[in-house]
């Protein structure tokens, strides 16, 4: 374990994993991310390719954080290391005060949620089973308390029950999301990650699913770290915005902080013609950012 | 008892009995099995007083969701009237209350709807054997436009085919072909001997391996390797799209998927067939001489002698039909799957184990019909 991280309880239940009763309070911003010196990097065809290069990021309880990046800028490979699937080359990754290698043992869906860019739903079993699928393995509680908890978890992400019985084939975009976000949070996971939530969804359902993250959020205390490329995204719910370039974070500050900041990336990204159509989008709902 | 084991604490006071919660109410700590039975108990033991009890969760350490669920379905899905609680707490209570009163659609068991599954089980029927006869007059017509432009054809394809089809399949088929002609000789060995017919075993051998067993097993062998790979490829296709990126193309999937299959397999199937039967003979060949003094050099010329070529010619055109027939199912249950793992797991065993039964069947049907030839 790194020197930096901070302090581990044994259990996985420290103060930054505490989902506080009244939500994110300003008293209790203990790190639930912590990345360290990181270097990754992958090898193909005998060639070496460097994507992170003494990257840092400190992602504290309650915040709503969007990781901006260009295309094979890593962003998606730093997800991954967060939830334990890669391992770095080099340096340390912390989460909820654990190493992110043993995030992916046994009990992991009550420390971390993952909703995948493409729901990555079951597609053997229904709606209803995917959803149950963390709790029915635990083999423990009754099959009508899980019944219970799954209804409550599907209607929280805005979906009718009826649905309860499709399979995942029967779904569109925007309702497999939705799924899958109810399974990430089946287990109520201090942590949040998402991966492109809004890609393959039209503006209505994309506004719709950043409405519902930005609740979640609020109602649960809960830490979201997503990574994506919708700008309105970026700007309607996140509190913080990491961008990486160059191999590394340039830039972890609130939406309007990192706009301002010079760099070629942040220009283009931003202030481009995409970026512009956004920031209008920003000035007349000022008061969602 | 450990500091966060969920549990109820009661104590006797002035206004009544205080039912006082403790411990982590979360998903995790609550499915530990002697936490999970010590509270289920005593949440199954609440008097029907509940109702007038204090209740205090003030002191709970921690609870989720399914903690919440837990202490409603025990509570009859009421609040109690006198409860005292953080406004987190409350509001999860109150989400749970919120959702958790809905029932879930029951279908219920009745003979109309038993009679409706019988239908559903013929139609499914006919439905494949309608797709069966569709795929094969599709392949009717596309060996008719093959024939008439052969330059148009997909070579490439069949050449493909044939290499994983046919050539990466010679190994296998040897070894089990050898095998099995040794088994047989030593089986047959046994018996001849206590006739002193040992000399018969050329006859035997011959017969049964160059007119049944050789086909058959070959085409056994690769109905399970490479009918199964048909579909899998053409079911993989189905749930990555790559059909309907074909069809939008305008190109004919029957004319690039299925026919080029087919070829492959009426070419290769009779080949692997011949080479099966070779292998299994020397193996044949081998165990007499090593076990009864047959010299290879007596057994090669009785064998001409005790075979008609008929049975030869029998087996090729035996095996051509396995070959279109394996390729045949094969696309048919990968034409079939749906965009799902379990469809593809279900088509490929489907697969597999309908061009098995198909083979050994027909391979009944060729022992009536051609009973008068070659023996």
């Amino acid at each position: 374990m790194s020197p930096h991280a901070p302090p581990s309880h044994g259990s996985l239940s420290p103060e930054g994993a505490d989902l506080s009763w009244d939500g994110p309070a300003a008293d209790r911003r203990s790190a639930v991310v912590e990345i360290r010196n990181l270097w990754s990097g992958f090898r193909a065809g005998g060639v070496e390719t460097l994507i992170h290069k003494d990257l840092n990021l400190s992602i504290a309880q309650g915040e709503l954080l969007s990781i901006v990046g260009g295309s094979g800028s890593g962003k998606t490979v730093l997800l991954r290391q967060i939830l334990g699937l890669e391992t770095p080359m080099r340096g340390s990754i912390t989460v909820l005060g654990r190493p992110a290698e043993e995030l992916t043992r046994a009990g992991a869906a009550s420390r971390v949620g993952m909703l995948f860019q493409h729901g990555a739903l079951y597609s053997a079993f229904t709606v209803l089973e995917n959803i149950a699928f963390p709790l029915r393995e635990l083999k423990v509680l009754p099959e009508d308390l899980v019944r219970d908890a799954v209804m409550v978890k599907l209607q929280m992400v805005g979906l009718d029950p009826a649905h309860a019985l499709k399979m995942p084939a029967d779904l569109s975009g925007g309702m497999i999301k939705r799924v899958a976000l109810a399974r990430a949070l089946i287990m109520d996971p201090p942590l949040l990650l998402l991966d492109e939530p809004t890609a393959g969804l039209d503006p209505d359902r994309a506004d719709a699913f950043c409405a519902l993250v930005r609740s979640l959020h609020q109602e649960l205390g809960l830490t979201v770290v997503m990574v994506t490329h919708d700008l309105d995204t970026i700007y309607e719910i996140s509190t913080r915005v990491a961008v990486v370039a160059d191999k590394h974070v340039i830039v972890d500050a609130p939406p309007r902080e990192v706009i301002a900041f010079d760099h070629p990336f942040v220009r283009e990204f931003f202030l481009g013609g995409r970026g512009l159509r956004a920031m209008e989008l920003l000035r007349l709902h000022p008061q969602d950012v | 008892m450990s500091d966060t084991q969920p549990r109820i604490a009661f104590e006797q006071s002035a206004d009544g009995l205080h039912a006082r919660l403790l411990g982590l109410w979360t998903a995790e700590n609550l499915a530990e099995p002697e936490h999970w039975d010590a509270l289920h108990s005593a949440l199954g033991k609440l008097s029907k007083e509940w109702r007038n009890w204090q209740w205090d969760l003030r002191s709970m350490d921690r609870m989720d969701h399914l903690g919440a669920q837990l202490l409603w379905n025990a509570w009859c899905r009421q609040w109690p009237d006198h409860l005292q609680i953080h406004p987190g707490q409350r509001a999860m209570l109150e989400r749970v209350a919120q959702f958790s009163s809905v029932l879930l659609p029951r279908r219920p068991q009745t003979a109309w709807g038993m009679f409706l599954r019988l239908g559903a089980v013929v139609a499914r029927v006919e439905e494949h054997v309608v797709g069966a006869v569709r795929l094969l007059g599709q392949l009717l017509l596309d060996a008719i436009k093959l024939a008439r432009a052969p330059r148009a054809g997909p070579w490439r394809d069949v050449s493909g085919h044939l290499y994983g089809v046919g050539a990466t399949a010679l190994p296998i088929t040897a070894l089990v072909g050898f095998l099995i002609g040794v088994v047989l000789a030593y089986l047959m060995m046994q018996q001849l001997r206590q006739f002193g017919a040992d000399a018969f075993i050329v006859n035997i051998l011959g017969v049964a391996l160059i007119r049944e067993l050789g086909p058959v097993l070959a085409a056994i062998l690769i109905a399970g390797r490479s009918g199964s790979a048909i579909t899998a490829q053409i079911g993989v296709m189905r749930v990555t799209e790559e059909l309907d990126a074909m069809k939008v193309m305008g190109i004919p999937e029957g004319f690039r998927l299925v026919l080029p299959r087919a070829i492959a397999m009426a070419v290769a199937m009779p080949l692997l067939a011949v080479w099966t039967t070779l292998a299994a003979l020397l193996g044949g060949m081998l165990a007499s001489d090593l076990v009864m003094g047959l010299t290879p050099a007596y057994f090669v010329t009785a064998l001409a002698k005790a075979v008609q070529v008929s049975n030869l010619w029998l087996a090729v055109g035996k095996s051509t039909v396995f070959g279109l027939m394996i390729a045949l199912i094969g696309c048919h249950y990968g034409l079939r799957i749906k965009p799902n793992t379990q469809s593809l797991g279900e088509g490929t065993t489907a697969s597999v184990v309908t061009s098995i039964t198909m083979v050994i069947l027909v391979d009944a049907l060729f022992a009536v019909v051609f009973k008068d030839v070659g023996i």
